[in-house]
């Protein structure tokens, strides 16, 4: 008993006083977010009556609130399709060597080093919808007049003000920001893969296309889960860019559920604002559960 | 061990004392006895708010040289920063001695959590009533009961016009268009000379757009009716309102989503990019600042179709319940209600007294006609700036508003519009 006491001992000494602050401040105030969640407290009053799910079944009734989940997917899509590509494109090409890797590494990277809030009030003035066939469009700045002055006017758009694809445009900068690093993570995952797969494959007489496609990639898939596990988390919580570049909470055309649970929070319904919170932790969990739960497999076999 | 938990209780126990005797003695608490420091919470942090600010604290100094100030204001996002800090501090029982709060509907929040003292008591010590006039005070009034004092008022149904894009227009810059019809004929001059003829910038100034146009076509009955339920948000009135809003917006600028802030909008009628610009009247301190004359670079008038009637919305100061020093917070609301106060603050910030005795040679030209408006005409509540409604009412008010910018739907509008009413009626 008192040897069992030895060998466990000091190192659950060690991690309760971890256990009990993650307790507290992350898996108890989960509970009180729930627990507020399904009461009626939609205003100020100290009132918490238990209403069970309704605030639930009422905000996937609401048109706004579909309307935030489906710019949420939207958002999430192209953010990921954009790092993905962008990110693999440039991990292939300085994966070749003599291709100025140095350089252009940290080029690639240094947005990262960005605060979101930082970039966004760049980018806000960069996504001015003001276009120059408008009228006043001799004001126009940012993307649209660079477009403009290399020729390309045709492709001006509003970016996102436009409710139904506006929020898509919001993708932009964070794909310039995260590129970079989900380059960095298939950069790593092709130094991973020993030189001497490769030889053995070009002594098989293996074409370099057919190196790659048979060879290096299949290899890259736990990196490629890896990308899309991190940034599509990050995308379900994005808020601070969003809030950067969109001057006004209450915009309707780039509403997803983190906005729009500051605005009901703002506005004191803490039950709603509440039960998007937990709307948000699920659809992370539904992301993010998995993965670990693949990965401890793996670490176990 | 033991030693901590006695002074643990000791110190609970002078916690009490201090609350009971607090909380007994508000309605007797003296402010000329009062010593000790005042904490008050505002998010005047920067810009010619805390000159204002400044300006009050000097005066304050001077009535009530046994107290000291104790600046909490609280920087950022236009008062959304301070009020999520305040509202903890209000929720853990931790209150300031007064807090800044938009006067009218958006102290709402805080009568229902029964956290403001009545200020009524305090009214009839320092003779507010007669003070004030009597249409502000009716709009402060809630079941009987005032909770907050004024410091100041701004108006937010005036039109900023730029003199030489009306007279390339042929437009006199002198003579305003009387009615919403006159002033549309006006835009569409202006945009057939080539100019954008309406200025606005994002969400809130096109929600204080709506309520210009919705008072100037119900008038202030019907307007202050939508807020209080005998006006139907249903009615054929409200569908006109919408549809002259919806015209409205055909004149302004297609990039108004992605203007940051009231500012840029306003910064197109100086430029002469644009001809108006419907903005509270904080933007005549702009106007000022960037050294433009009124008369001959810019002038202004109510919004077509609201002349005789003050859009208001005002900061006021309250008396939270367990203040720490409940008498140094009458004596700050005596200072802020003050005719000293009110002249030295307003004078600074760029807005007008809520007082009607506060002498106007020292404020600005356009300060002077706003005073005299507002003692004049009638009074209705902003509903952009919290003053008819509370702030979630306006928050849901103000996303319908946004998606009206895209498929500018003028009947689901209102349909939103009446379905968040109802849900919002009492």
């Amino acid at each position: 008993m008192f040897t069992k006491i030895r060998t466990w001992g000091p190192a659950l000494a060690l991690i309760s006083p971890t256990i009990l602050l993650l307790g507290i401040f992350v898996y108890g105030l989960i509970a009180q977010n729930v627990q507020i969640s399904m009461t009626n407290q939609h205003t100020s009053l100290p009132r918490a009556d238990f209403v069970g799910l309704d605030n639930y079944f009422r905000l996937f009734g609401d048109a706004d609130f579909q309307h935030s989940l489906r710019n949420l997917l939207l958002l999430t899509v192209v953010f990921l399709a954009g790092t993905l590509i962008f990110g693999f494109l440039w991990a292939w090409i300085l994966e070749r060597p003599d291709f100025g890797e140095g350089f252009f590494r940290s080029v690639y990277l240094f947005p990262m080093a960005v605060s979101f809030i930082a970039s966004g009030v760049v980018w806000r003035w960069l996504l001015s919808s003001l276009q120059t066939d408008q009228p006043g469009g001799e004001r126009t700045t940012g993307l649209n007049r660079l477009l403009e002055s290399i020729g390309l006017g045709f492709l001006q758009n509003s970016w996102w003000s436009d409710p139904n694809w506006g929020v898509a445009a919001i993708a932009v900068p964070a794909i310039w920001q995260l590129s970079g690093y989900v380059m960095a993570l298939f950069l790593a995952g092709f130094r991973g893969i020993p030189d001497e797969l490769r030889e053995a494959a070009r002594i098989d007489g293996c074409s370099e296309w057919k190196l790659y496609r048979h060879v290096i990639f299949p290899q890259l898939n736990p990196v490629m889960l890896s990308a899309v596990i991190i940034i599509g988390h990050m995308s379900l919580k994005l808020f601070d860019l969003i809030r950067a570049i969109v001057p006004d909470a209450n915009t309707y055309d780039i509403q997803v559920p983190a906005t729009m649970m500051w605005v009901k929070y703002i506005g004191s319904d803490y039950a709603d604002s509440a039960a998007i919170g937990t709307i948000m932790l699920i659809l992370v969990a539904l992301v993010v559960v998995p993965y670990l739960v693949y990965t401890s497999r793996q670490e176990k076999r | 061990m033991r030693r901590v938990s006695l002074l643990a209780s000791v110190a609970a126990a002078g916690l009490l004392l201090s609350a009971c005797g607090g909380g007994s003695s508000v309605e007797e608490a003296n402010p000329t006895e009062a010593t000790g420091s005042v904490g008050v919470f505002t998010w005047w942090a920067d810009g010619s708010e805390k000159v204002g600010l400044d300006a009050l604290v000097d005066i304050f100094d001077e009535q009530y040289p046994d107290l000291t100030f104790d600046n909490l204001a609280v920087a950022g996002g236009a008062g959304s920063q301070a009020k999520s800090v305040l509202a903890a501090n209000l929720k853990s029982g931790n209150p300031p001695d007064s807090f800044q709060a938009h006067a009218g509907a958006e102290l709402q929040d805080y009568i229902n959590a029964d956290q403001l003292e009545d200020l009524s008591s305090f009214y009839e010590e320092a003779q507010l009533n007669e003070a004030f006039p009597q249409d502000l005070l009716d709009r402060l009034t809630v079941d009987g009961k005032i909770y907050s004092v004024p410091s100041n008022i701004h108006r937010a149904n005036v039109v900023w016009a730029n003199v030489e894009v009306l007279e390339e227009a042929g437009l006199d810059p002198n003579n305003p268009p009387a009615d919403l019809d006159a002033w549309f004929a006006d835009m569409d001059k202006i945009k057939e000379s080539g100019t954008t003829p309406l200025a606005v910038a994002g969400t809130w100034t096109q929600v204080q757009l709506f309520e210009n146009i919705l008072l100037a076509t119900l008038g202030p009955e019907g307007y202050s009716g939508l807020w209080d339920g005998t006006t139907d948000w249903k009615s054929p009135e409200v569908t006109e309102a919408i549809e002259n809003y919806k015209k409205a917006l055909s004149y302004t600028n297609s990039d108004r989503d992605t203007l940051s802030d009231w500012g840029p909008a306003t910064q197109l009628v100086e430029d002469g990019a644009a001809a108006y610009n419907v903005m509270g009247d904080w933007a005549e301190a702009k106007f000022a600042q960037d050294g433009l004359k009124p008369g001959t670079d810019y002038v202004y008038f109510p919004t077509p179709g609201t002349d005789g009637v003050f859009d208001f919305l005002a900061d006021s100061f309250t008396l939270p319940k367990g203040a720490p020093n409940p008498a140094g917070s009458k004596a700050w609301l005596t200072t802020i209600s003050s005719v000293e106060g009110q002249q030295a603050f307003n004078a600074a910030k760029g807005s007008i007294p809520a007082r009607t005795d506060v002498p106007s040679d020292e404020f600005g030209e356009y300060q002077k006609s706003a005073i005299e408006d507002f003692s004049s005409d009638t009074i209705v509540s902003s509903l952009a700036h919290g003053a008819a409604v509370p702030v979630a009412w306006l928050n849901e008010l103000s996303t319908a508003v946004s998606k009206f910018g895209g498929p500018q739907d003028v009947a689901a509008l209102q349909e939103s519009a009446a379905s968040i009413a109802e849900k919002f009626a009492q």
